[in-house]
Parts: C-alpha cells; structure tokens; sequence
C-alpha cells in the first residue's frame, strides 16, 4: 500500500505530458490516468489517431516481465484474453530513466460492476468464455496466475471478457509469480503455489463466489468446509455447487473439462412439482420407443410370412406344372 | 550460469532497537558476507514513529535488501512479496555482473534495447525459480509484539507455502531475540519446512528489551555454521553470491 503511494508520487505525470521513447521515438500525449498497481501505473494515451493504454514501472524488470508475457501471448493464435502489445520503450526525463509499455485499451466495466449493472443472467456466459481463454492459454504452458474480477473487464458490445493485468502470468510449473490472498488456493490451505491450470481453475470457481459476496469475506476456517457453507449460503450459488467444488477441490484437470461441467450441472434446477411431468415425460417417451420396435418387429414378422406363402405357392405352382406335364 | 545459494536475513520488527550495536552497521556487515537482510515493519493502527521508520529503511538499504512497512493484516502477502522481490534484485544485481564482464563498461540491463533485455529477464525469472534458498528469520519478541505473533505465523508458514511451489531447494531457520538471559535464540534450526513452527510459536514469552543490532550479527554466525557443517559433505558448495557481492 505505502509503496504505491510513493510510487504515485514519484511519476505524477499529468495529463497533457508528451513522452517520447528513447528507443523508437514514438510519442505518445498522456490523457488521464486509468488505475495503478503493485507494478507501476497505467495511463490512457493518444498515439496518432487512436487511445492506447500505457503502462510505466519504476522496477524496469517488471516491466520486461510483462512484455515478455504479453509477447508471448501474441504469438499464440486466437487468444484474446490479453491486451496485445503495441510498442516498449524507456522514457528519460529529469529522475531518469523509466520503462514503459504501451498496449491496446480494452474499455469497459470490471466484470463485479458489469454484472451489477446487467443481471447475474451473464455470469454465466462470461465465466464460459473465460474458460475458453483459459483453455487455451494453458494449452501453450501458461497459467495466469493473479486471476480477480478487478483484472476483468468486460467489452462489447457483442459482451466479452479480457484481461488486463497479465503480471501474475507464470509458466506452469513454476512458483505462481503474483496472486490476490482470496484467490489464491494457498491462503485457503486447499493446494500449493505451483503453477498449474488447476490453480486459475480454484481462482475462476472464487470469482464465481465473489459475484455472490461482492465484499468478499475473511477466512475462518480456511478450509472447504467454510466455502462449501459460503456457496450454500447464496440461491445463486447453488446451481454451480457441483462445479465449484470440484474447481475448489482441484479435481480439474482443464478449463475445458470445467466448462463441460459447469454446462452440464447448469440447467435450471427444477423442484420437486416440475421435476415429475418431466419425469413422466421421459418415461412417455421410453414408451413410445418400445412400442414402435415392437411394431417394427410385427412387421418384420408378418412380411416374413407373406414371402414364405409366396415362395411356397410358386413352388407349388411349378410342381403342378411339371406334374401337368408329366402326366400329358 | 551456475547456481549458488541465496542467503537472506528476513528481520520481522514494530520498532526501535535500543541494546547494542547500531543494527544499520550489522546490516553492512552482513551485505558483505553476501547475506541480504530485509525488513519487515509490522505497524499497529497508523502509529509508527519516523524513528523507527529510518531504521527499517536504514537497514535494508545498507543490507541490500527490501524493506515494507505494513499493517498486521497484510503481513502474510508482503512477507513472501518481499522475499521475492529481494531474491531478484540479488539476481539482477548477479546478472548484471556478468553482463559487465562481457559487455565491459558499466553496461547494466537497462542500458540494452527492450527486446535483448527481454531475453535476461528470462534468464533472471529461470535462475529465481531454481536457485537454492537460505532464510533467516528474525522475529522481535519485544512486548509490543506479542499480539501479533499469531499472524507472523501464519505469514511465515504463507512464506514456506511460497517459497516451496519454486524448484529450487529452500532452508528456513526461525530466531527470537531477546531471549531469556540471551540476546537471540534459535527456536527453529535450518528446515525446508516451516510446518512444526505452529507448535514453537505457542510456547514463546515476550518482553523486555530490542537488541536488534545484536540479533543480525549473532545471526550471521549461523549461516557460517551450517556453511561448515556443509562442507563436511560436499566440497563442491562453494557460493558464487558470496564471492561476487
């Protein structure tokens, strides 16, 4: 907390501020700034005729370490869950040298302010394309790592989730590089800090548990036990209970394999008045099927018949004939 | 690159030392043993004096480490933040090393074009993934402290949790200080897990004076000490931190 404070300080670029690169001269007018984190701050920025967002550090290394993240992500194919990079430079000025990065703007609401605003009827469809990206993202040996609906926004429209801060993406296998305490599995003694797609999938079943508790909530116990009790305690919760739980027991072994679950277990859970036509139904049906096979077996049956008379009286009719011929 | 040990003294205080020699001077001595100390500032409510203030600075920065002023309830996320973030910056400071001796100059990795300072990151991000881990850990036992013995627990057990999703191998060692009729103690000799600090952490009393500069320098001697036991097995365990530092 102090340290961004002091960060803040330090920078205190205002909105107006032309910062050219050292590098490849691209200059770029600083507009207002968008938020600031643990590594550095982001600015909105106009280059030539379009808004780009641009992010400074005073730890130059985090800002390479992101770089070389988003880097990566641009050369896997169709991953959207990134900004994609746009230029790195350093920016000299009276304190020095600052590093920068400067990435596309995704503009929108934060996935908790987008549902507030919208219904929980998209949470759904928001945590389903998540998981796609995630899929993917895991596919090509990454793990996100600091996963949180603060690092969501949601663009559109047509609605769609990104990410926007990739400083916890960490190759799997490796210890996960930056995470938020109620995200992370670790804090919940549920699992270890090692990088694997199991470890987004406990913080992506927690985001699911956020939406329902957007003031989150302190560990008691710190085990299933307290989630499983905080997941019961909310309606909304209760259709995805199967799903989070297996996400929170890590029993996951890929984004994919969650998102099958979580549209398999989704269907509207009908109670007990509903449940029965429905019940009735399916048994009207299994019905209808064996009535029709037995049909099916009649007939079969009775054109048996009909060929073996046919058959029979053609034999018959030409052993007459030959009889007939025989005798004349 | 070959990899050596990282040796780091993690102080976990709320205030002013006032026994003995000045803590900033022991941190010096310790940065040139090659040992990084880091300090942890615990604060209670918005009170801390700007005495105390200096100090943690002072100390980390004549350490060579990193220092965080925190309130009790963040301490588990800044204590492994700050192990971390201390790790790479001895890293940095290695790499830029060889760096310097290649290149010649004064060349450091903020002076080479983004994209080959890309390529040394990885290198740093490979080496603070498998490098071999020594931490001491230092906590002051003075009476303002006793309330948050609890969450220095559970930070330190957070800090193995974190430190242990890494490849490389890690040692931890727990010491108090004061201690009755000492000035340190030992509660925790070198383990790559903190897990039996549950039981020790009850046990402890609290109280009396902060003999803080006392503290790092009877600290350093352990690092020595586990150094020679060492070398009884392997001869081979010579560190290149130590010598480049």
């Amino acid at each position: 907390m102090m340290m961004n404070h002091s960060l803040k300080n330090q920078f205190n670029v205002k909105p107006g501020t032309l910062i050219e690169g050292k590098w490849h001269h691209n200059q770029y007018k600083i507009i207002k700034e968008l938020g600031f984190g643990a590594n550095g701050i982001v600015y909105l920025a106009q280059f030539r005729n379009q808004t780009v967002a641009l992010k400074m550090s005073d730890n130059g290394m985090s800002v390479t370490s992101e770089v070389n993240v988003l880097k990566s992500f641009a050369k896997v194919q169709g991953s959207a869950l990134g900004p994609s990079l746009l230029d790195v430079d350093d920016w000299q000025q009276r304190g020095g040298q600052i590093s920068f990065y400067v990435m596309e703007y995704i503009q929108g609401p934060d996935l908790l302010t987008f549902i507030q605003q919208n219904g929980q009827v998209w949470t759904e469809v928001l945590i389903l394309q998540l998981l796609n990206d995630l899929h993917t993202l895991h596919k090509n040996g990454w793990v996100f790592g600091d996963l949180k609906p603060d690092n969501l926004i949601v663009t559109g429209p047509p609605a769609r989730i990104r990410c926007i801060d990739v400083g916890g993406t960490t190759i799997q296998g490796r210890a996960i590089k930056e995470f938020t305490e109620f995200f992370d599995r670790g804090y919940w003694g549920l699992g270890s800090r090692k990088a694997d797609p199991s470890y987004d999938l406990f913080a992506v079943a927690m985001i699911l548990i956020n939406i329902s508790y957007p003031k989150r909530f302190n560990k008691t116990s710190g085990d299933l036990k307290q989630l499983e009790a905080m997941i019961k305690g909310k309606d909304e919760l209760k259709k995805y209970e199967s799903t989070l739980l297996q996400a929170l027991k890590g029993n996951f072994s890929s984004a994919k394999e969650m998102r099958t679950t979580m549209l398999q277990f989704n269907q509207p859970q009908p109670d007990h008045k509903t449940r029965d036509p429905k019940r009735r139904q399916t048994q009207t049906r299994q019905s209808n099927k064996s009535v029709s096979r037995q049909t099916y077996t009649k007939k079969k049956k009775k054109r048996g018949l009909f060929e073996t008379a046919l058959i029979f009286i053609i034999i018959s009719l030409l052993y007459m004939f030959y009889i007939y011929g025989q005798l004349t | 690159m070959k990899t050596g040990t990282l040796k780091q003294i993690l102080l976990i205080t709320d205030g002013c030392s006032n026994q003995g020699e000045d803590p900033i001077a022991m941190a010096a001595l310790a940065k040139e043993q090659g040992i990084t100390v880091n300090v942890i500032g615990v604060m209670e409510h918005d009170i801390i004096d700007e005495k105390g203030m200096n100090e943690i600075e002072g100390i980390a920065m004549s350490g060579g480490g990193v220092s965080q002023v925190v309130y009790a309830k963040q301490l588990s996320q800044t204590v492994q933040m700050v192990t971390r973030k201390a790790m790479t910056q001895t890293l940095q400071g290695v790499v830029n090393r060889e760096l310097q001796q290649i290149l010649g100059g004064n060349k450091k990795v903020e002076d080479l074009p983004p994209d080959q300072r890309g390529e040394v990151m990885e290198v740093v991000d490979e080496l603070g993934e498998t490098v071999e881990l020594e931490v001491l850990i230092l906590v002051d036992m003075s009476a303002s402290m006793k309330e948050k013995l609890p969450t220095v627990k559970e930070a330190l057990l957070d800090l193995s949790l974190s430190l242990n999703a890494r490849s490389g191998d890690n040692h931890f060692s727990v010491f108090v200080f004061p201690a009755r009729r000492k000035e340190v103690e030992k509660v925790l000799d070198w383990t790559p897990n903190l897990g039996s600090l549950t039981s020790i952490f009850g046990k402890l009393t609290t109280g009396g004076i902060t003999p803080t500069g006392p503290a790092i320098r009877e600290a350093l001697t352990y690092f020595k000490k586990k150094r020679s036991l060492r070398s009884l097995f392997s001869r081979d365990d010579e560190s290149f931190f130590e010598e480049s530092v």
